[in-house]
């Protein structure tokens, strides 16, 4: 009864712990997709409409449009970047 | 002697306090190292020079994750070589990025997933009126 029983457990473990392992070897799309979001955001400068909007001065949702190419980016750190030299736009 | 009863319980404890670890180390993706932090960096500067080619349809976004000249037509004989530089740059640093994240995460064979996890994401979050190109090849405005 007792070997019985032990080799239950023996194969249960043999079971489940690489069951265990394998999960961290699948490519965690949900996470990857969140990180190159994060890094898109930066590279681009784009702003969530959503997150981070405490520094919208005037424009509640004007950002993202047609409109402005870029919106004005509030950020303290960097000093303000200026507009790109070929200001001659072809297109409205 | 070992009570089994008690035995078994004290593995199914042990399984069930790895369930979390397991959980966690899948939920995360590091992009916080240096080395990534330096080419997002990079990147982040080149893109003030690269913004308005790609407005103008001379540089779009690939289906493999980097960029292309698409239309050289659109620049002038003397910007086509810096653009070309420019683009080169970028790819470069493109590559090494998705190598990083990879490597930062201790799974090197991650890279060709990390990439088209990007390439679609490049696409989903460029601006209206930017190029792409669509999964069969050819070039679509957005």
């Amino acid at each position: 009864m007792k070997k019985l029983l032990g080799a239950g457990l023996c194969a249960l473990t043999g079971i489940a712990l690489p069951g265990c392992v394998t999960i961290n070897i699948y490519f965690p799309a949900a996470a990857a997709e969140k990180a190159a979001d994060k890094i898109i955001e930066g590279v681009w400068q784009l702003k969530k409409p959503g997150e981070e909007g405490q520094g919208t001065q005037g424009k509640p949702g004007a950002q993202e449009g047609q409109g402005s190419d870029r919106p004005a980016t509030p950020e303290p750190t960097t000093e303000p970047v200026a507009p790109p030299q070929q200001s001659t736009q072809p297109q409205q | 002697m070992v009570n089994p009863l008690a035995l078994s319980r004290y593995i199914l404890l042990m399984l069930l306090a790895l369930m979390p670890l397991a959980g966690r180390t899948q939920a995360n993706i590091e992009i916080d190292t240096p080395a990534i932090i330096s080419l997002e960096q990079r990147m982040q500067q080149r893109h003030n020079q690269l913004d308005t080619y790609y407005a103008r349809g001379a540089v779009g976004l690939t289906r493999d994750g980097l960029i292309a000249m698409r239309d050289a037509n659109e620049l002038p004989l003397s910007a086509r070589q810096s653009v070309n530089a420019l683009i080169a740059a970028e790819n470069q640093d493109r590559n090494a990025l998705y190598r990083e994240i990879a490597r930062a995460n201790g799974h090197p064979e991650w890279e060709a997933d990390i990439r088209s996890t990007f390439a679609q994401r490049w696409i989903q979050l460029a601006r209206p009126g930017w190029w792409y190109q669509s999964a069969s090849g050819s070039w679509v405005r957005k």
